[in-house]
């Protein structure tokens, strides 16, 4: 009876990982040419020094590896929607890579029962040269379906494409949003049992990108379809998911619940931290920024202990900089995000600043959040320059404090996640 | 009862584990690249697919001045284009199969790093798109042949033209396997890609295109020669459409030729296999 019962529940199951590693090298694979391999390996074999390794640098040698996923053990049933969330580097995207075949694993096995497709690929293979409907033969081939399976969905992928008219035009002739309309379109019909999905639905206006969602949902309650969904937008997560794996350094920390799972992920946010002063000295920047001309030195909440607000009080931010090259017109714009990072509302204060390399610079402001509902908060600072053409260039970037806001109106209830976090004063009623 | 996978992704460790059905399953792809190939390549040109026929014509006619008529390299019994021009469109096969192919991994990066198809689909429709830009130049050479005999040209077809078909598939398995073989290199040496560019057309000056062998008097030049894989199918593919005296068939080196050209291509299908994997790592 038992036995029979573990059938089952093997049948149900879509995708089925067992202690899946994936290894890479460090430094430089290789010299990238063969005579400089051929150099090191003549060198190893005399036991001299590689002529092709930079002086005085730690030598990386064969064994240094790095473990993109460390042991993931992992089964999915069938017709689950798995969220993954996980910060840069901690293994997502090798995983979705080991999944869709794209690299092999170094250790383990991924057993798969159905086929499964990527949305990382929309749009792959299509050639500007051939017209809509060609590269809908091309691109489905390209994506596993045969050339009778697309003939059969053609009329229902142009239908949904909403490019009918310009189906026999040359591609390249495509504004942007047509083109991935009709890229989608071909993917939404695939018949695949297993879907992946890494923040596709950030392409393509709003109206397409709804329609989409419900064609997937609309599948995969029909034809029981295992969807893992790999996000940083945690409302996406929210609503698509009933389960989540939350992944660090390549391992699997947390599997379950997804409100669990998200919090996990926030706290392991290497830029969360509930102080009221924060020295940036210490925290690295994202790699666009490695030489701004500003450094933000610090921020902090003057005369404050602590992170927490009531809707009365106002928040005194003192922001501290230096300049390490020659600035002008130097804009800031405080961005306000609840705490899993979903933008609010920003505050741009325009030329505060111009200096030489070596000036230091402050600025102290008030915020009002009477119109902050209670919950944590999050601010990024963005100090800006206009360039000669008018863009807004980013001169420095950084998370900013973090805060919390403690009352709110005690005999109204509100609801942020349908009412949003701002409560707004002062609408005018002039009849009742 | 075992459960059954559609799919089971594992460290590939077995030297032969080609899996050629699951190439089959994707025969769809293998015909709508060749087509997409042959659709766009000449695309937003001005002679467009004239360009297919232009090539061959064109260097012949430049062969004839300078190898026909200065260098004296063709033999007197049959017109010296029509010569060139076989040597040219065989060659174009054998030359066009592997350079075409020797930019599999490196060319098709973009997609092969979005999304997961058998990786040897691309070069069998490499070979499908050169087969038949083969086949277009050929037919231009029976024309040019058909004219030239109707203006007083002489040559003889023997029966040697019947196993043009045998002799095509040779070529281009033969492309095929150097192809994939650099192909795979590439992934981590970019120079062999230099040297495909040029080193083609050196190598053509070591088969017989624009000479015959039986030219060449010094015996160990000669085998030398007859070992180059190209130069027996060469030979024997102008012997077939010209006649004797303008090439030779040694059935004996005309099967190490065939030996060379299967173990190439076994060579070839096991490393393009064991990369096919995890070049997205290197390249």
């Amino acid at each position: 009876m038992e036995e029979k019962i573990l059938e089952n529940n093997e049948q149900d199951i879509a995708i089925k990982i067992t202690g899946l590693k994936k290894r890479y090298r460090l430094g430089t694979i290789g010299g990238g040419t063969l005579v400089g391999d051929i150099q090191s390996w003549w060198a190893r074999v005399r036991h001299k020094e590689d002529p092709n390794s930079k002086i005085g640098s730690k030598q990386y040698s064969k064994h240094e590896t790095f473990m993109a996923l460390d042991g993931i053990d992992l089964t999915v049933k069938k017709g689950e929607k798995l969220g993954i969330i996980g910060h840069n580097g901690a293994g997502k995207s090798t995983l979705l890579k080991l999944l869709s075949r794209v690299t092999g694993p170094t250790e383990g096995e991924i057993c798969l029962d159905g086929r499964i497709s990527s949305m990382l690929e929309v749009g792959t293979g299509f050639n500007g040269e051939l017209t809509g409907r060609e590269n809908i033969y091309l691109n489905g081939a390209i994506l596993g379906m045969s050339k009778a399976e697309v003939d059969r969905k053609m009329d229902s992928i142009i239908e949904f494409s909403e490019v009918r008219q310009f189906i026999d035009t040359p591609v390249k002739r495509y504004s942007s949003g047509m083109y991935v309309k009709l890229a989608f379109s071909v993917a939404a019909h695939l018949d695949s049992e297993i879907l992946i999905m890494d923040e596709v639905l950030a392409v393509g206006d709003m109206n397409f990108q709804k329609k989409c969602l419900d064609k997937m949902s609309q599948v995969s309650e029909d034809e029981v379809r295992t969807i893992l969904y790999v996000s940083h937008n945690m409302n996406t997560i929210r609503q698509l998911c009933d389960r989540c794996i939350v992944l660090d350094h390549g391992k699997i920390i947390f599997n379950g619940d997804v409100e669990e799972a998200i919090a996990i992920y926030l706290k392991a946010d290497p830029h969360h931290v509930d102080a009221p002063k924060i020295d940036y000295n210490q925290i690295p920047r994202v790699k666009w920024l490695k030489d701004p001309p500003i450094r933000t030195v610090s921020a902090e909440f003057v005369g404050k202990e602590d992170i927490k607000f009531t809707r009365e009080e106002k928040m005194r931010i003192l922001l501290k900089w230096e300049t390490d090259r020659d600035v002008e017109n130097v804009h800031l714009r405080v961005e306000m995000l609840k705490h899993d990072k979903t933008p609010i509302g920003s505050y741009i204060m325009e030329n505060i600043f111009s200096g030489k390399k070596g000036d230091k610079g402050h600025i102290e402001f008030i915020i009002d959040n009477s119109n902050f509902v209670g919950g944590k908060y999050r601010m990024i600072y963005s100090f800006f320059v206009n360039d000669e053409f008018g863009n807004s260039m980013e001169v420095d970037s950084v998370f900013g404090l973090n805060f919390e806001i403690t009352s709110y109106d005690s005999n109204l209830v509100w609801v942020p996640r349908y009412w949003g976090n701002l409560k707004f004063d002062n609408f005018e009623i002039i009849d009742k | 009862m075992e459960k059954k996978w559609t799919a089971v992704i594992r460290p590939k460790r077995k030297l032969l584990d080609l899996n050629l059905k699951e190439v089959w399953k994707y025969k769809d792809l293998i015909w709508l690249f060749a087509r997409r190939d042959i659709a766009t390549r000449y695309k937003q040109t001005v002679l467009g697919p004239l360009w297919f026929i232009i090539q061959p014509l064109m260097s012949s006619v430049i062969y004839t001045i300078a190898f026909g008529t200065i260098a004296g390299t063709a033999p007197g019994n049959v017109p010296s284009y029509l010569f060139y021009l076989i040597g040219t469109v065989s060659w174009g096969l054998f030359s066009g199969c592997l350079s075409a192919t020797s930019n599999t991994f490196v060319g098709n990066a973009g997609i092969f790093g979005k999304v997961y198809f058998p990786r040897l689909v691309t070069p069998i429709s490499t070979l499908l798109t050169q087969t038949f830009n083969f086949l277009i130049q050929f037919g231009i050479y029976l024309i040019m042949s058909l004219i030239l005999y109707l203006t007083g040209g002489t040559f003889h077809i023997t029966w040697i033209a019947a196993m043009t078909p045998i002799l095509m598939l040779e070529l281009a398995l033969l492309g095929l396997g150097c192809g994939i073989i650099i192909s795979s290199l590439t992934t981590k040496y970019r120079d062999l890609q230099i040297l495909v560019g040029f080193g083609v057309s050196l190598v053509m000056y070591l088969s017989p295109v624009v000479y015959f062998v039986a030219e060449v008097e010094n015996p160990v030049l000669h085998t030398l020669l007859m070992i180059n894989p190209v130069t027996p199918i060469i030979e024997m593919f102008r012997y077939g459409w010209l006649g004797a005296g303008t090439g030779v068939v040694e059935w004996g080196y005309w099967g190490i030729s065939w030996g060379i050209t299967i173990i190439l291509l076994f060579i070839g299908i096991i490393i393009f296999n064991k990369i096919e994997k995890n070049f997205m790592d290197t390249v």
